[in-house]
């Protein structure tokens, strides 16, 4: 079985560098052929992906993805770098597989939105496919090392995609974006260090069903550790062993004090590591201040890259909070959660008015990305497991799982906003706000398609966006009043930017903006891209429970672990504090005071 | 022991201890000796002498046998760790760095080959030098001695001084030179100084001698000479940081690459880069660490009697009798083998605590400003090999990191510390490669478009697209990118400075390395995005000419590295394994 997985996981991720290889050996002057060849890898990585989607037959075991399961599938590990305990150690569970259904989905359609690039064609198309197989990679890899490497392997094509291909300021762009993100994973590889060596698995081990006399309160079996580790722990001896495992290194996080002791000013191993891996997943997602990357980006990168950068790069900074920062640093979250929860409400805000503000289409739909993200932060922050709602999780795996479906909506909605502003683009060769107008009238298909697109993107209800907000709203409510109310409150201005944006841009009597004689009709192959991404708009908008039956048991299982740890580790924690300082008084309420009470004799 | 016995020990030390583990050090002078000879006769005088250098190259690396780390093979080959009663070192390290010098110098000398510096008539004079710088570098790696420690140094420069002023025609290349010389010429001098004082204060210049007299000398004796130790020490690391081209003694290092040949910045930038390392970390770990001798050989008749000649008058009384361990007199005074309580080869390294943070500081500071410095001047520069200069002067930072690491590590985990070293083994076995290339490229790219100005690269990427993408992968392995060979060779050299507690200095590389982004990605940016400048010469370097392949040859690693890094690491582990244990 096994090898079933190692075969089906990486032919998802390698199959685009293959094509890429392939690609070399193509000739300079057949763009035509070289962009076919492109397409049909990126279809081929699709249908894989959506092949895993369709549940299995009864009765039949497949690599294929399970619904309803909750932890890791089809994971394995091979021998890598054995000196070091880095591992080819991969894995898809219902957060990361929607991610990557994302992700060939979205390459195969921006793909298709390359066809209008002329110019090396052939860079092109090997610098894309290599950027699809970083950008899955990062989502499948459960192992640390695995992750940065894939992480980083997405940079490289990106500056050269923007730098090369993109607008009149594509080379500031390009290195800003190239500055940006490498500062954040340089701070992330020192988290990455920091926690490698903290680590050790025989205490973990201590904590498992692996060695006896242990207390059981890990299943070492869901770590999915190669079989030598294992038996590397099973083996006495003092000194620890170190581990890039993820998983692992989460139950480490939750079920021992190894990343407990003080590292530096008062503050322990873990905040620190939090702090630094936070700011590294934070300047992808992004969030203000750190954002300023993205409007340059997006807007100079050409289109079908700015719906890359949108569609997905955003989602593997959300991707990596919930994945590694929560699991791994629960404490340091949850001293955080407020700031976590305020600067995503201060990205959203910041966002729409900086949307608000805009002349430039493009840069408009770049801000509304920041704004749209912030929702992700915001769910994902809300940690309203504590010991005044006894410990319930509902809440907050609500608002996770509205980010969780914020991020794939998100998806969706910005990769078609960036498409349509494309496509307009490509006829009229300005992106003036104030210069548009009146193209309803002129392109009636268009149009039509992009304020449904749009309209999905301002949340309105039967679309996609809706879901994910409503949602991350909702559970903020019972965490923090105010921020619920500035959460919903700002609903109301993206429907103002977005509404004024459709009424510039394509009502009024008649456009006046230049190359008006330009303006033709919207193409078959254009209909095809956005079309799709329409119609999935829709689909999730009415059906979301469709979408939800994939994350939410993962989700769920994320946030139930959580919870666990406040009541069982953190407040605790807090009580033995609270012990010492004598003036004080108990102030929770008395079901909470029993629930503790059952709490600490079951332990 | 008489007169006689010592002689005879002596003999048998030498011819069958010492030599055996000499071996590729003597074949490359018999090497030189041909070189020369070959000019003697007429027809000697028409062949390159690269063909008398490429064989002997081979076999001093047959004689330096790599292969002799492996696990099946180690036991058998007797690892008699000081040679030449107590000179040098011949241990797994010196197998390591001796075969990377090696293997560069093999590489090397295709590369000259192919880029046509030095001519015919030139070949003679370039590679005695070579294969002389060479042997330097290899004595460098394997010092065991304050003598040694100079002699190789100068043993190495020497030959990089002249090498760097071998374009003769050439004005800036003479003035590099003459700058390198009184460069040279200054820090040698201070160095030498310096050692002078350490051995007036310690009463030897057997290092591991040095070291157990830091461990053992009274509290009243050490408080007495510390300003001496201080100064002596500091003096020594001038001389070392001149080799490193360390902040603040790396002005010579952009001027004499701007004015030398980009094949003599190769040989500068890796091979004595290398050698410099791995003497830092023989005089860091020499200095921080006693441990128990791994043979009872000769070289403790030698420097026992040695001592015993010279020393005696120096040593307060008490010291000197409790002085047991690596190098104590024990064949000479058996009776004192029993250790005293006070100094035990455990005792003693603890006792070298202050001598180690001494030393932790030193580096980690010199790391510190190099890498930062290097970083922040190779922004604005136009010319290659001065954007080069300055990025060898950032990279011998980071490869100072993981010694300081290694060094703070020694007092709490023996095993990590060795483990450091090895990253820095690794490290250098990577940047061969990566620096080879880079410099390669630059002197290939001279020979077709004679230029080596950034800017004269603008569109590369169009007349001749397979060097244009070497380049751009040698230059993001330089950045330390995954999938390239640079990117595990930073991560492990920047890990051990966890474990080491040295975070601030795990902060500063990181952020240098963030930095560094700027300048090579400025390359990159030339070679892919710009246009071709008006009146260069047509770049077209063809991949399938022996440059070409040769190019390809070298890029190859880097990415292979980058990949599969376990083999290498591997190998620098075994190197490194038995380093303090």
């Amino acid at each position: 079985m096994q090898s079933q997985y190692v075969l089906l996981l990486s032919l998802v991720v390698f199959l685009p560098a293959l094509g890429a290889l392939v690609l070399l050996l193509f000739p300079k002057d057949k763009p035509e052929a070289i962009k076919l060849f492109s397409l049909v890898v990126t279809v081929l990585v699709f249908l894989l992906t959506v092949y895993m989607a369709v549940p299995s037959p009864e009765g039949v075991a497949t690599p294929r993805f399970e619904l309803g399961a909750a932890g890791m599938q089809d994971a394995f590990s091979i021998d890598w770098i054995p000196s070091f305990n880095i591992f080819y150690f991969m894995g898809i569970d219902g957060i990361s597989f929607t991610l990557v259904l994302l992700t060939s989905f979205l390459s195969m359609l921006a793909m298709g939105a390359s066809w209008n690039i002329t110019s090396h064609v052939k860079a092109y198309c090997i610098l894309y496919l290599l950027l699809e197989t970083g950008m899955i990679g990062v989502f499948m890899a459960l192992d640390f090392f695995l992750f940065y490497v894939f992480w980083e392997v997405m940079l490289l094509p990106m500056y050269f995609l923007i730098g090369v291909w993109g607008g009149p300021r594509r080379e500031y762009a390009a290195i800003k974006f190239f500055l940006y993100t490498l500062v954040g994973s340089v701070l992330m590889l020192i988290a990455i260090l920091i926690l490698y060596f903290n680590s050790d698995l025989r205490a973990l081990a201590a904590q498992s069903d692996v060695v006896a006399g242990g207390s059981e309160v890990v299943a070492w079996d869901e770590l999915h550790l190669h079989p030598d580790v294992t038996r590397a722990v099973r083996e006495p001896g003092d000194n620890p062993i170190h581990t890039f495992n993820i998983l692992a290194l989460s139950k480490m996080g939750q079920h021992t004090d190894l990343f407990d002791a003080e590292l530096l000013w008062g503050r322990s191993l873990q905040w620190w590591a939090f702090v630094l891996l936070f700011i590294g997943f934070a300047i992808k997602i992004p969030i203000v201040p750190l954002h300023t990357w993205l409007p340059d980006a997006h807007v100079e990168a050409p289109t079908p890259i700015s719906m890359i950068l949108a569609g997905i790069l955003l989602k593997m900074g959300g991707y990596g909070i919930i994945r590694i920062c929560y699991p791994i640093c629960p404490e340091a979250a949850y001293d955080l959660a407020y700031v976590v929860t305020g600067i995503g409400v201060l990205s959203m805000v910041y966002g729409a008015f900086a949307a608000l503000a805009q002349k430039d289409f493009k840069r408009l739909v770049a801000y509304s990305s920041v704004s749209h993200m912030g929702y992700v932060l915001l769910g994902i922050g809300v940690w309203t497991a504590t010991a005044s709602t006894n410990y319930n999780p509902d809440y907050w795996a609500m608002g996770m799982n509205g980010a969780m479906f914020q991020m794939i909506a998100h998806g969706i909605s910005s990769a078609g906003m960036f498409f349509m502003v494309g496509v307009i683009y490509d006829r009229v060769h300005h992106r003036n706000l104030d210069e548009f107008g009146g193209l309803f009238a002129r392109s009636p298909l268009y149009s039509g398609l992009a304020f449904g697109i749009f309209f999905a993107g301002l949340g309105l209800p039967g679309l996609c966006g809706f879901i994910g907000e409503f949602f991350v709203t909702l559970s903020v409510w019972s965490y923090s009043k105010a921020m619920a109310v500035v959460a919903a409150a700002t609903v109301i201005l993206t429907a103002a930017y977005i509404l004024w944006t459709l009424q510039r841009v394509y009502l009024g009597a008649e456009y006046r903006g230049p190359h008006g004689d330009r303006i033709t009709p919207i193409t078959g192959r254009e209909v095809a891209i956005a079309a799709p991404l329409l119609a999935f708009a829709i689909w999730f908008g009415v059906l979301p429970q469709s979408l939800f039956n994939y994350m939410t048991p993962s989700v769920n299982k994320t946030v139930q672990e959580l919870a666990d740890w406040t009541r069982d580790v953190k407040e605790s924690r807090q009580r033995g504090a609270s012990r010492l300082s004598i003036n004080q008084a108990p102030t929770t309420s008395v079901e909470g005071e029993t629930e503790r009470i059952a709490s600490s004799t079951q332990r | 022991m008489n007169f006689q016995e010592l002689l005879d020990h002596l003999i048998h030390d030498t011819l069958r201890v010492s030599l055996p583990g000499f071996m590729p050090e003597l074949v490359l002078c018999a090497t030189i000796v041909l070189m020369l000879l070959a000019r003697l006769p007429a027809f000697g005088r028409r062949i390159n002498t690269v063909w008398i250098a490429l064989p002997g190259c081979l076999a001093a690396l047959y004689f330096a046998a790599p292969w002799r780390l492996l696990p099946g093979l180690r036991e058998s080959a007797d690892f008699t760790a000081p040679i030449f009663t107590g000179m040098l070192v011949y241990d797994e390290l010196t197998v390591f760095f001796r075969s990377l010098l090696l293997v560069f110098a093999c590489l090397f000398l295709v590369f000259t080959r192919i880029s046509g510096i030095p001519d015919r008539e030139d070949s003679p004079d370039f590679y005695t030098l070579v294969l002389g710088g060479i042997v330097g570098m290899c004595l460098m790696a394997s010092a065991n001695h304050m003598v040694m420690v100079f002699l190789g140094v100068e043993m190495a420069s020497v030959p990089s001084y002249a090498l760097a002023g071998m374009l003769k025609g050439r004005r800036q290349s003479s003035e590099a030179a003459l700058k390198y010389v009184v460069y040279g010429a200054g820090t040698a001098g201070v160095m030498l100084y310096g050692i002078s004082l350490l051995a007036g204060a310690l009463g030897s210049v057997h290092m591991p001698t040095m070291a157990m007299q830091l461990a053992t000398l009274p509290a009243e004796a050490l408080a007495e000479r510390q300003t001496v130790l201080l100064m002596g020490g500091l003096m020594v690391m001038v001389g070392v940081a001149f080799k490193l081209s360390a902040v603040p003694f790396h002005f010579w290092c952009p001027d004499v690459f701007e004015g030398a040949s980009a094949e003599v910045n190769a040989f500068l930038s890796v091979a004595s880069k290398a050698a410099a390392l791995a003497l830092l970390a023989r005089l860091a770990l020499g200095f921080g660490f006693v441990g128990e001798p791994r043979t009872a050989q000769a070289p403790t008749a030698h420097s026992a009697a040695y001592r015993a000649l010279e020393k005696r008058p120096l040593v307060v009384p008490q010291a000197r009798d409790a002085l047991p361990g690596r190098d104590a007199p024990d064949s000479d005074a058996p009776d004192s083998n029993v250790p005293d309580s006070g100094a035990s080869p455990q005792n003693a390294v603890e006792r070298l605590a202050p001598v180690r943070r001494f030393l932790v500081g030193l580096i980690g500071l010199l790391a510190a400003v190099t890498c930062t410095f290097g970083n922040l001047a190779a922004y604005n520069q136009t010319n290659m090999k001065r954007l080069l200069a300055y990025s060898t002067i950032a990279h011998a930072g980071y490869l100072m990191m993981p010694v300081a690491a290694a060094v703070a590590l020694i007092g709490k985990d023996i095993e990590l510390a060795e483990e450091a070293i090895a990253s820095l083994a690794f490290y250098a076995g990577v940047y061969v490669f990566m620096n080879l290339g880079a410099f390669a490229i630059v002197a290939f790219l001279r020979n077709t478009i004679r230029s080596e100005e950034i800017a004269d690269y603008g569109g590369l990427i169009h007349r001749s697209p397979g060097v244009a993408v070497a380049l751009s992968l040698i230059l993001f392995s330089l950045i330390g990118l995954p999938p390239l060979a640079g990117f595990p060779a930073k991560l492990i050299a920047f890990a051990y400075l966890v474990p080491s507690g040295l975070l601030s200095l795990l902060v500063i590389g990181g952020l240098n390395t963030a930095l560094s982004l700027f300048y090579y990605l400025r390359v990159v940016k030339v070679m892919t995005l710009d246009p071709e400048p008006a009146g260069r010469l047509p770049a077209s370097f063809s991949m399938w000419s022996p440059a070409g392949i040769y190019v390809a040859m070298i890029t190859l690693p880097v990415i292979v590295l980058g990949v599969s890094f376990e083999p290498l690491n591997r190998w620098a582990r075994l190197a490194a394994d038995h380093l303090l244990s």
